[in-house]
Order: structure tokens, then sequence, then C-alpha cells
């Protein structure tokens, strides 16, 4: 019993080891399927959004075949570092913290992320449409915050949990208003209209879609467009960082895919707005 | 695996363990004021009062602990009339929805399990207790109910400690205790090992204490009751029976 374990682990390790040496053909990719219009869950159940458009196009370019899987934000970093898939895209940006864990491919997209809140509370939404660069906060930044945080004060904020705007709230905001962490963004609006939660803070694009529905009338943009800081230089594929070859694959799709137009296509469609990376020439 | 993690993952995760505590003994005294009552209905003969009792266990117990929460919390939420009652200042909260999906949940089982002692009373102690002319209240209350409590002790702390670990559901309406604050700790570090790992001592910990508990309750109910001699009073004697 035991010589046959012995030689059924074998031989197990034999073909593991056989398949780690082999050429890749085909990679598994995680998204998470509960942030339209990066990805979601649609009617039939399959996974489509941005992400998943952008991915194929990649991995046509790469010459691999893609499968995409869904899989819950809070555990989709430890589910890539125990091979249970090989990528992540998830609209997932590219911060130093992640980078201790992970690696990534350059960004494929950059997207801001803004506060809202419910309308009823007749806060001053300030001007929505400006922009605001976390990174080096000087004093004109300092004071911008600073009336942010005046009219945030008391008010209860959701974010998504293990996202860089609960970091982001949780640095700014964290001492004077109450946060709490939704598992996704599908929960979070969930309770911003039923006036559980005041407001939140998180991806512009994400917010955008659902301020168009009809359920997102009682809720609007309020201060700046937030960028920069934690978030980091924008959203990238993120691998496992023995996968060498994979990242240098994926940034090669990327390149070649945002120079020819086609990352801006796909984005157009699934944005309205075109929020392919800018290309140093 | 990292053994320092896991140490000051555990002490970071105690930090929980106040709220854990306070969903589960607040669940379980309004699951057991809940039950009592409800036992005696469902093991009631008269239909009209065991039936409803049945319909209500029989929702609790036949649909997931994480559904009930969810129609409490998410979909009580959705409904206009609901937020524009007075129910919303508690509803409108995490934990009293949770309070209130675990005690309604607890409530369930916990009743079956009371019906069943009480049902396994012997007729002898009931027919024994009227004829010393005890009224119908005094018979549940001295009779009826103790002997059945004793009984269904061993069930009853089964219930306890799943409840105790059913609190971790808490976590996904936000709530931060153990559960919640594992998953906070486990999206800073991505180090789920080491951090359930810790979370999971935790819970064995809580159960141990327990499991403890409930151990010398059931030693101290169950010993024989000690007869109260006044021997200076009373004098005792065997008296032989005639062969």
């Amino acid at each position: 019993m035991k010589r046959q374990l012995t030689c059924a682990l074998a031989a197990l390790l034999l073909a593991a080891g056989l398949a780690h040496g082999a050429e890749r053909t085909a990679i598994t990719i995680a998204s998470e399927g509960a942030s339209p219009p990066w990805d979601y869950i649609d009617e039939n159940g399959a996974l489509v959004g941005f992400d998943i458009d952008v991915g194929n196009e990649l991995c046509t370019r790469m010459k691999l075949q893609c499968t995409f899987v869904a899989q819950d934000w809070d555990g989709i970093i430890p589910g890539l570092l125990v091979k249970k898939y090989d990528a992540i895209m998830a609209g997932m940006s590219i911060t130093e913290k992640r980078k201790k864990s992970i690696a990534f491919s350059v960004p494929y997209a950059v997207a801001p992320n803004q506060i809202v809140m419910r309308r009823a509370l007749g806060l001053p939404p300030g001007d929505s449409e400006a922009k605001l660069n976390l990174t080096d906060i000087d004093a004109a930044k300092k004071e911008t915050i600073d009336k942010l945080r005046e009219s945030l004060k008391g008010r209860t904020l959701g974010v998504l949990r293990s996202s860089n705007s609960e970091a982001v709230v949780q640095e700014l905001f964290g001492d004077i208003a109450e946060v709490r962490s939704y598992d996704s963004q599908e929960n979070l609006k969930l309770d911003l209209t039923s006036e559980r939660i005041d407001g939140g803070l998180g991806d512009r694009l994400v917010w955008k879609q659902f301020l168009d529905t009809p359920e997102g009338k009682a809720v609007e943009f309020f201060g700046p467009e937030l960028s920069g800081g934690t978030w980091g230089p924008g959203v990238g594929v993120g691998l496992r960082k023995e996968d060498a070859d994979l990242a240098e694959a994926f940034d090669k799709a990327i390149e070649a895919s945002t120079r020819d137009g086609t990352l801006g296509k796909i984005s157009q469609k699934w944005f309205g707005v075109d929020i392919a990376p800018q290309l140093a020439n | 695996m990292d053994i320092m993690l896991l140490l000051t993952s555990t002490v970071t995760l105690t930090g929980g363990i106040p709220l854990t505590l306070l969903l589960t003994f607040a669940s379980l005294l309004a699951g057991f004021v809940l039950a009592v009552p409800l036992a005696f209905m469902r093991a009631s003969p008269r239909k009209w009062l065991s039936l409803p009792v049945l319909a209500y266990t029989y929702v609790f117990r036949g649909t997931p602990l994480l559904v009930q929460l969810f129609i409490i919390y998410y979909g009580l939420g959705q409904v206009g009339a609901i937020r524009s009652s007075v129910l919303w200042v508690l509803l409108r909260d995490p934990f009293w929805c949770c309070l209130l999906a675990f005690s309604l949940n607890g409530a369930a089982y916990t009743t079956e399990i009371f019906r069943g002692g009480i049902q396994a009373v012997a007729t002898g102690m009931i027919e024994a207790a009227q004829a010393v002319g005890m009224s119908p209240l005094q018979i549940k209350r001295r009779i009826i109910f103790p002997i059945a409590f004793r009984s269904v002790l061993p069930s009853y702390a089964n219930e306890v400690i799943s409840l105790v670990k059913a609190t971790s559901l808490a976590s996904t309406v936000t709530l931060l205790e153990i559960t919640g604050l594992s998953r906070k700790l486990v999206s800073e570090t991505f180090a789920p090992y080491e951090i359930f790992i810790a979370a999971g001592v935790l819970y064995l910990g809580l159960t141990f204490l327990l499991t403890g508990f409930f151990n010398v309750l059931e030693a101290r109910l169950n010993a024989a009751p000690q007869a109260r001699t006044h021997p200076r009073r009373v004098i005792l004697r065997q008296v032989p029976h005639e062969q």
C-alpha cells in the first residue's frame, strides 16, 4: 500500500514537472464579476465586461487559449498565489503594497476614482469635474481635502474590502467618518440605496454606470476625481512573480494593442470614454 | 508557514472576541426566551397552538441561515415601507439585523430541542403533580421544564456551540467580529493561511470554554438531589421487612 502511494506520488510529481517545463498553451484568468462595466456576470451567467474583452484580445495576440473564472475580490490575490489561476484581470490597480506579493504587467487602463454621496443629505457637491492627484500633497491639495473632511464628518462611507479606496478612505477620513467594508460593489450599492450608508468611494466609471440607473438617481458625485497616491500608475494584469515570461508576453501585447488603438476602442465600447494608457512616444 | 504572523494575528483577532460573544449571548438569550413558550405550544395536543409553531420552525430550520440574514439585511432594506417605519432605526444597523436573524434561527432549533424534552417527561410525574393539586402552570414550571431541560442539555449545548460558529456570518454584512477582522487582515497581508488558522484557534478556544461550562452544568443538574436530612430532629431508622 505504502509503495503504491509512493509510486503514485512520484508519477504525479513527474507529470507536474513535465507540465511546468512545457511551453504554455493555455492560461486561466480570474476576474471579479461584480463591478460593471469592468467585469460582471450577464443574464446567461457568463463573465463579460471590459476586462474580459481586453483579456481575450491580449490572449489572441499572445496566441494563448484563455479561460476566465470568477473569484471574489478579497480572495483574488491569495488564489493567484496558490495557482488556482495564472492571471488577474479585474480592474486591479498597480500598487506598491500588492507588488510585495505579486507582479504586474504594464497598465492596460488608467481609471480615476471618486466619492459619491446621497443627494438627500444636501451636501455641497463642489466641482465634481475637478481632478485631485493624491501623490505629493501640497498646501492647496490639503485645503481641498480639509474641505472634504468637513462635509464628511460623522457620515458613514462604504468601500470595497481590500480595495485601494478602502485604504484611501481610512487614511483621509478614517478618524472622522465611519467606514464599512463590503465584499462586493453590488452589496455596497444596495446599502447606499437603502440609506444604510451615506456615501462611498470607488471607481468613477463603476459609479457612473450606477448613477445612470433609476436607483442611482438618489446619489451624486461629490468632490473631485481622485487618482495617484495609493492608486499608483493604473490598472494592470496581476501575475505571479515567478512567471516572468508571462509578464513579458502581456507587456508586449498591451503595448501593441494600445498603439494600434484596439484598447481605446474596447474602452469606448464599455465606458463611453477612452481610458487606455497614454503612450510615451 | 509564518509562525510570527500566526501569533501576531491571533493577538489582533482577539479584538473581535467581544463582538462575537455579544452576538452569541444576546441571540442565545433572545432565542431561549422565545423558545420556551414556543416549545410548550409546539408540544401541545391542540392543533391551533402547535401548527403555527411547526410552520415557524419548519421555515427557519429548512432554509440556510445565510439566506435568512441576507433577506433581513439586504431584502428588508429594499422595502420603502420598512425604511420609513420605526423598525428601520434597528434594521438600519447591521448588528441588529444579525441579532434578529441569529435569534429567530436559534429559537427555531431550540424550540424543537425543548419540545422533544417536554414530550419525553413521564406521564406519571405529571399525574403525581396533579394529584397534589398543582396548577397547570405550576406543573410546567416546577416539574415538566426542569426535567425536560436536564434531559435535553447535551443537545442544547450543541446548539449553543453551533451558534458561536454561526456568528461568523456577521462578517458578510460588514461587522468586524473574529471572521470579519480576519478577512480584513487577509486583505492587508494576502496571507489567508496563517490568519484563518489563527481565527480557527480562537473559535476552538471559545468552544472549549463553552463545552467545559456545559459539562459542569450537566454534572451538577444530573447529580442525585442531596437529601436534606436533619439528624438531630428526625431519627431515620431502617425497618426491616418481615421475610
